[in-house]
């Protein structure tokens, strides 16, 4: 179960990690992008961050999409419509819940993925966050579907998504900025795939 | 770093109030969120030509709001996509109840954020098209990438389908005039350094003093290909070339469909220039090349041009989509009939571009 503190948490992790990593991710995105998708994720978390004092007596589906809007009028960029997009599907599933259970959690994840896909069109392979978030929702559901505690899933979760940004070093990149490289987006690590697997890894800490 | 900027957080808020207080007469720029208007507002019963893009391309967009071009820009941060809140206000302020033609440049974050603003705009009863324009031939396929990206032809666009609407064009005349444009546009771009960006203070890619990038878009990324430095002759022919010998090029581009109340995807096929065709021709600074080496590269293009058959008919030659300070320029050339051209020479008032009045 994710209670609607550790929801808080998650979003109050984000923030932290996104801006620990923000000149991490710019610099990735330095390399086959146009170097900026960690002042971007900054941008959109620190707001979310900033305004969340307002919003954590509201139900956890008003709550992400409140996060949502933040990020969509904020981060810019292609990361902006996309991971607003996650939340925003995010929250329509979850509408009035005040906690989420395992199973919400897993739910939360398709939601956001299936959002994410139905704005960006990404397939798995193409050097993008979908990389991450396809294995990582995944693994969760199958999982939770299993009988897994939570904590346990997500930890695998984080793992699962270690090894997805590893996986996007080696592909040419066929969707954002990166493809317009070619060959040359090869051997480098796909900056989204790597924010996607830091908010991953602080929904795990929250779920602890 | 060596920046004229007190600190990067504040670039944009500043360089906007100093358009602001420089075009007073021609623009009005609002603060939360950021967009730029016409200073007179919106213009009844003509299509509001709304535009939009990362900062750092100085004079486009903002530069181009005036009589004759846009009526409205939103500036993002730099090098960044502004986002729908701000294009859906833009797309209110300047509505002048004729509707609105987003002009967005194919980069996934522009066309993504532009199609949530359309969104919102047609939610509340607002006639919204966006047209994205695809021009740089240094992009070969649509297949394996996100498509051709959006470069010079934009100016030229802005320019031509501002006089179709001061004319009276409605929606749909201006989107399919904006649609044929940038099927008859090719671009190519090169830098000879890259730039920094205010919030990073380091330069987005090394390259060696004897080297240059070949195919590169406009936001300080690395181009398609790496080369040793050659002549303003020879790297003028190579793009000159490129531009002229790119052959048939289709992809699939998502337009509202006002009748079906959804996004379509059309596929459009551009055909390659031929001998005889009339154009416009663009030679572009990046920011860092000065106006004497453009006409370097106009004169060989234009002895290029001469031997493929295709006339240049109409010429515009300076900085007017940038990348910072780099060192660089682009070619653009766009095959026009005389309407185009009547279009081209009608008068335009704005910060950046102005004649005829
Ligand atoms: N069509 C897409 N679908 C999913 N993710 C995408 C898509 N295009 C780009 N991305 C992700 O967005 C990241 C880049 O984000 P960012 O740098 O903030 O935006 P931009 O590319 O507009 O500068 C990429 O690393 C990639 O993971
Ligand atoms: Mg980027």
């Amino acid at each position: 179960m994710l209670t609607k503190e550790q929801v808080i948490t998650w979003l109050t992790l984000c923030h932290e990690v996104l801006e620990e990593n923000k000149t991490w991710l710019t610099q990735l995105d330095t390399a086959i992008g146009d170097a900026d998708h960690g002042n971007n994720m900054n941008r959109g978390f620190k707001k979310v961050y900033a305004q969340l004092d307002a919003i954590k007596d509201k139900d956890i589906g008003a709550i992400f999409k409140a996060t949502a809007m933040t990020l969509i009028s904020t981060v810019g960029g292609a990361s902006g419509p996309l991971y607003g997009t996650f939340f925003l599907q995010a929250g329509n599933k979850l509408a009035g819940k005040e906690e989420l259970t395992d199973n919400d959690v897993a739910i939360m994840l398709r939601a956001g993925l299936d959002g994410v896909v139905m704005r960006g069109k990404a397939q798995a392979g193409d050097k993008t966050m979908v990389d991450v978030l396809i294995p990582v929702t995944e693994s969760v559901e199958q999982d939770i579907n299993a009988g897994t505690p939570l904590a346990e899933a997500l930890a695998k979760a984080v793992e699962v998504a270690e090894q997805g940004v590893k996986d996007t070093i080696p592909l040419v990149a066929k969707k954002g900025r990166a493809s317009y490289l070619g060959e040359r987006s090869r051997g480098h690590q796909d900056p989204g795939a790597t924010s996607s697997r830091l908010i991953i890894e602080a929904l795990f800490n929250a779920s602890r | 770093m060596k920046k004229l900027i007190n600190h990067p957080d504040n670039v944009i808020k500043e360089q906007l109030e100093g358009m602001q207080a420089a075009h007073a007469d021609l623009i009005k720029v609002n603060f939360e969120p950021y967009y730029i208007t016409r200073a007179g507002g919106p213009v009844k019963g003509k299509v509001a030509l709304i535009s939009g893009g990362g900062s750092g391309h100085e004079p486009m967009h903002g530069g181009f709001v005036g009589h004759g071009m846009l009526h409205a820009a939103c500036p993002g941060e730099v090098f960044t996509s502004p986002t729908p809140d701000q294009m859906h206000e833009a797309a209110k302020a300047a509505n002048g109840g004729a509707g609105v033609l987003n002009i967005v440049k194919n980069y996934t974050g522009d066309v993504m954020n532009f199609e949530m603003a359309a969104e919102l705009a047609i939610a509340e009863g607002i006639q919204v098209q966006n047209i994205v324009i695809d021009d740089d031939v240094a992009v070969k396929d649509s297949l394996y990438t996100a498509g051709r990206r959006g470069v010079g032809a934009t100016v030229l666009i802005e320019k031509i389908c501002g006089a179709a609407s001061e004319e009276g064009y409605d929606l749909k005349a201006v989107s399919e005039l904006c649609r044929t444009l940038n099927q008859n546009a090719r671009s190519m771009g090169m830098a000879l350094t890259s730039c920094i960006t205010p919030a990073n203070g380091s330069p987005s890619f090394e390259i060696g003093d004897d080297e240059m990038e070949i195919g590169i878009g406009i936001h300080g990324e690395p181009g398609i290909q790496r080369e040793k430095i050659k002549s303003v002759d020879e790297i003028t022919e190579m793009m000159t070339v490129g531009i002229l010998e790119d052959g048939a090029y289709s992809r699939k581009l998502k337009e509202w469909d006002h009748d079906k109340g959804e996004w379509v995807e059309v596929e459009y096929v551009d055909q390659p220039f031929k001998k005889g065709d009339n154009v416009i021709a663009f030679v572009n600074s990046m920011g860092g090349t000065p106006v004497s080496e453009l006409y370097g590269v106009y004169r060989k293009m234009a002895q290029v041009t001469d031997k493929f058959g295709i006339k240049i008919v109409r010429n515009l030659i300076g900085p007017y989509i940038t990348s910072l300070e780099m060192q660089g320029c682009s070619i653009t050339l766009m095959k026009v009939d005389d309407k185009m051209v009547k279009l081209w020479d009608a008068p335009v008032y704005t910060p950046g571009l102005k004649w005829g009045m």
